[in-house]
């Protein structure tokens, strides 16, 4: 690896490193060169993404099948691009780590897709969209980015009805829209409560159709564990094939990563078991930064946990806030009774109280910490854990008189089932019980406006980037922004790259290539030959809850230098203690979870790293340190409106920050306020 | 009130091995812990023995992703209408003996314990299980109005998870069900129509190839389906079959 960019004390200083009233993470950082990005063109913010894709070089149809592309991920994000650029005749391998490309955790998102369509005609444009995903993403995310999000979110849903995504329609025939967490319009898309679901069947079945037609193969059940970079440029992964164990090389032009986020660092979230960082953290090693990694989405409706067995926690879509009614009792001596018991002068709606006019609908983080102060001051409902009850009441009594239990069950049957079946209540009679759960991260790999990273020949798409959704994320747009990056950026990105093809030939003795791959089985005998004393499992929830309790929903300076502390302890005994059973030539899910919990607790320490330095509350990050008076979330646009890119510095060294800096042409950075 | 539980699972270390049934003692389990949590306690013990522990597909636990699936006493997916990871123990009692099997059917080879091959459903979809529409060509969303009772069906049968348990549970190993749920998925759309007699021609045919066995009406694989998917998909399928023959396919 190359040097890192650092700048000497004085460069650091003169370029406004040093000049802040607070260094918090001093002596956990080395301040580096400011990161440009060069690709977003000059111009009016609504000709920049026509301009970039004119300028874009074209790659001659009778050269592509001759340029190969790997896609790491068949998530929205990944199905999309290898469907997309197979139809464009080039040579793709697709990978994930499901015995099948369609349950990528995509599957699982329920609310619905945002889309600029304006079919309601209730004032929504591209700018209306653009501004509120700025706005929600409290003034952190790049401008140019999130503009061609919402430029391209139309075609997304002209493309998915085509392929026949079955959304839901009114009686007339059309696409029926809803609002959606946070904003006053109705522009999102869904089908029922399986929206994510049936837009991955559709760019599933894209990408099936690729396969038979020979330009896409799919390697299924294979796990990406390291990079090749070779020249600094990314030329193929290292996988392992999970059911043989053989460590296999892939070689190509480009390499995409489209891996999902890294939730699952809180052992308890909402994501599928699987979820990991480590084809992004294997990147970030090799020199691809990684970009606001504290960001973290916690979601407000997700079921509360019922006991130390439980192994991840399940998301009632928050579409269930348009219909729903949060509350909790007025007076702590209530919180056991029968809520139906409770009559309604002894009821809190605290979200309809604080903020009149968005009410239940206030974005995921208001809502989520919200939930968490009624539940600290003991107003908590529900069974008592560690002694005390987290969870807040979700009730559709006043909307089952309204719509009519028929009504209800068409918009949310599958939620409502769910619910039943987790809990044993049902929700028709007594109302749901919720409580906030890690959701998502809008943290991820830095890349520029084509979504190339800061290792030439690798690109990042869908949530494993940080490009579009700022310190917070709106309701309905993970969606849209996998499926734009997928479908329609991407592949006009990425020919600019590949239009400087044919590359030199590599083989699989390139010293670059046979590092990796040793690296890799290193790493692989290590872990079976500790023979230690305890599960992996056990390490991931101890760090996960590490990460819950000191960087969760809210972050003091601290708490997160002790998180470090510990999660640098926790690692090291790792290392030395963990059991990891069974061979490596043979399917062994022990040795698959080792591998991800060890990139997992490098991962943690650099959040824990990123919100320290971040002394702002903005988003999804709170610093207890930021706050006004009545404890509202504080930003400090004059400190920190940059980017905070990560370099690995290496196994022994403090990673180095660069910063990019956000620029708002288009738009005026306010405070944000629900109230 | 927690349970104790015998459980009978089936081991086998790789596809070419022979497998057999094991018995293991399971105590404190709580009614509240989901069926697959329960088989992460014992994996637990199992590690701490310095036994392999268990191997069974999950990625979800929410029911959709379709990855998890088990033969429990004889049932694909158990006693309730849901999937394995959907399944709680609140539905067995204090003292039951429960068996665990993975999914049997020939197109679906054991990989190891209770993982089965399920790839010849990604096989059959390549054969025409989708609309061909490239990225970039498609009309505007508004352009074709889809009648509110079609989109709803389809809707209805779109929700098919692709898990297996309509093989597993079907005597003939058939996966009539997984596939007439797509053809009527498309079938009903009228984007779906211009493909709709070469589909079902090029499905069936994969179906078949893949050791998949015939129909004959039994029903017992909508019986385990935990989407519910109704049998008239595949009445649905054969006259779309009987169709495209007579159109000359
Ligand atoms: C329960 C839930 C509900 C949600 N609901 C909504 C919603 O209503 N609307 C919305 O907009 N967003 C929603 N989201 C967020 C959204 O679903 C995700 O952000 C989005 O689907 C991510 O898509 P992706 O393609 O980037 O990644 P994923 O879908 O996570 O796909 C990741 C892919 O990478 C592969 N992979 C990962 N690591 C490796 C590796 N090392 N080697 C090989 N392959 C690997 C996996 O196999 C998989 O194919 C929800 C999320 C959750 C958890
Ligand atoms: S039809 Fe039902 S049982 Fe068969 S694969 Fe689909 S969801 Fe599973
Ligand atoms: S684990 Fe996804 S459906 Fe059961």
């Amino acid at each position: 690896m190359d040097m890192p960019d650092t700048v000497s004390a004085a460069e650091a200083s003169a370029s406004g490193f040093l000049d802040g009233d607070y260094d918090d993470a001093a002596g956990y950082y080395t301040p580096g060169t400011p990161l440009v990005d060069t690709k977003a063109p000059e111009g009016p913010i609504a000709e920049r993404w026509q301009n970039r894709k004119f300028e874009a070089r074209l790659v001659n149809p009778s050269n592509r099948r001759k340029l190969s592309i790997i896609i790491v991920g068949t998530g929205l994000a990944g199905a999309s691009a290898a469907a997309t650029l197979g139809e464009a005749g080039y040579n793709v391998k697709s990978f994930c780590y499901q015995d099948s490309p369609r349950r990528a955790h995509s599957i699982a998102a329920q609310g619905g897709i945002n889309a600029a369509k304006n079919y309601k005609e209730d004032g929504d444009s591209v700018h209306r969209l653009f501004y509120d995903t700025v706005k929600g993403g409290d003034y952190r995310s790049r401008e140019s980015n999130v503009y061609r999000l919402a430029e391209v979110s139309t075609n997304i849903i002209d493309q998915c009805v085509a392929q026949g995504v079955p959304f839901a329609r009114e009686y007339g025939g059309l696409l029926d829209n809803r609002s959606f967490g946070g904003v006053q319009v109705s522009r999102t898309f869904y089908a029922r409560g399986q929206t994510g679901q049936q837009l991955l069947i559709g760019a599933y079945q894209a990408l099936e159709r690729q396969v038979a037609a020979g330009t896409v193969s799919t390697y299924t059940r294979h796990e990406m564990l390291e990079l090749i970079t070779v020249d600094g440029k990314a030329r193929g992964i290292i996988a392992r094939d999970m059911v043989t164990g053989a460590v296999e090389t892939h070689l190509a032009d480009v390499v995409v990563l489209a891996s999902g986020g890294y939730g699952n660092v809180f052992y308890l979230s909402t994501n599928a078991m699987g979820c990991n960082v480590t084809a992004a953290w294997r990147a970030h090693r090799k020199g691809a930064y990684m970009a606001n990694p504290c960001y973290t989405q916690i979601h407000p409706t997700c079921i509360p946990v019922s006991g130390s067995h439980q192994s991840k926690l399940t998301l009632m879509s928050e579409s269930l806030r348009n219909d729903g009614r949060i509350w909790v009792p007025k007076n702590q001596a209530d919180c056991d009774k029968d809520p139906r018991d409770i009559p309604e002068e002894d009821r809190d709606y605290y979200l309809e109280r604080i903020y009149p006019s968005f009410g239940n609908l206030v974005p995921r983080d208001i809502a989520s910490r919200a939930a968490k102060n009624v539940c600290d001051e003991g107003r908590g409902v529900g069974p008592e854990v560690d002694g005390v009850r987290r969870g807040v009441y979700l009730d559709f009594s006043a909307a089952i008189e309204r719509l009519g239990k028929k009504g209800i069950t068409e918009k949310y049957d599958n939620l409502f089932d769910m619910y039943e079946r987790i809990t044993g209540e049902n929700p028709f009679e007594v109302p749901m019980r919720i409580y906030p759960a890690v959701h998502y991260v809008m943290g991820g790999l830095w890349v520029d406006y084509d979504l190339q990273s800061t290792i030439p020949g690798l690109f990042v798409t869908g949530e494993a980037n940080f490009s579009d959704h700022g310190a917070n994320r709106l309701g309905a747009s993970a969606l849209m922004q996998g499926l734009a990056d997928g479908y329609f950026v991407l592949p006009h990105t990425i020919r600019d790259y590949l239009a400087d093809g044919p590359f030199e030939e590599i083989t699989e003795d390139h010293p670059a290539v046979v590092e990796a791959r040793e690296s890799v089985k290193g790493r692989i005998d290590h872990f079976l030959s500790v023979n230690g004393t305890r599960s992996v499992d056990s390490y991931h929830r101890e760090l996960g809850n590490i990460m819950w309790e000191y960087c969760g929903m809210e972050r003091t300076e601290t708490g997160l230098k002790k998180a470090i502390d510990l999660i640098r302890s926790l690692k090291d005994d790792f290392y030395r203690n963990v059991k990891v059973l069974g061979g490596a030539q043979t399917l062994n899910q022990s040795l698959e979870k080792a591998g991800r919990v060890a990139d997992f607790f490098e991962l943690g320490e650099l959040m824990c790293i990123d919100a320290l330095n971040r002394r702002e509350s903005c988003g999804g990050h709170f610093r207890g340190e930021s706050q006004t008076e009545d404890g509202e979330a504080l930003r400090h646009d004059d400190e920190y409106a940059y980017v905070a890119a990560w370099e690995w510095a290496g196994e022994d060294s403090i990673p180095v920050l660069h910063k990019e800096d956000l620029v708002y042409t288009a738009i005026e950075m306010k405070q944000r306020s629900y109230k | 009130m927690s349970m104790n539980l015998t459980l009978k699972i089936w081991r086998q270390p790789d596809a070419s091995s022979a497998g057999a049934m094991h018995t293991y003692q399971l105590a404190d389990v709580s009614p509240d812990m989901s069926f697959l949590e329960m088989l992460d306690v014992l994996n637990e013990q199992l590690n701490d023995k310095g036994e392999d522990p268990i191997a069974f597909d999950h990625d979800c636990r929410e029911g959709i992703c379709g990855s998890c699936g088990l033969m429990i006493n004889g049932d694909a997916h158990g006693p309730e209408v849901t999937t394995t990871c959907q399944l709680h123990m609140r539905s067995f009692k204090d003292g039951e003996t429960i068996t665990i099997e993975p999914w049997r059917a020939d197109a679906f080879p054991v990989v190891k314990d209770l993982i089965v091959d399920r790839s010849a459903f990604d096989r059959i979809v390549q054969q025409g299980g989708y609309i061909s529409v490239n990225t970039g060509s498609a009309p505007e969303a508004h352009s074709v109005p889809v009648p509110r009772d079609d989109a709803l069906r389809a809707f209805n049968v779109a929700t098919c998870i692709g898990c297996g348990a309509c093989v597993a549970a079907c005597p003939n190993g058939s996966a009539s069900l997984f596939m007439g749920a797509k053809i009527t998925h498309l079938g009903e759309l009228p984007q779906g129509q211009p493909e709709r007699d070469s589909r079902v021609v090029n499905m069936v045919a994969q179906h078949d190839h893949e050791g998949f066995g015939g129909c004959t009406n039994i029903g017992a694989c909508t019986a385990a389906c935990p989407k519910e998917i109704p049998l008239d998909v595949i009445s649905q399928l054969n006259k779309d079959l009987r169709t495209a023959i007579r159109h000359g396919h």
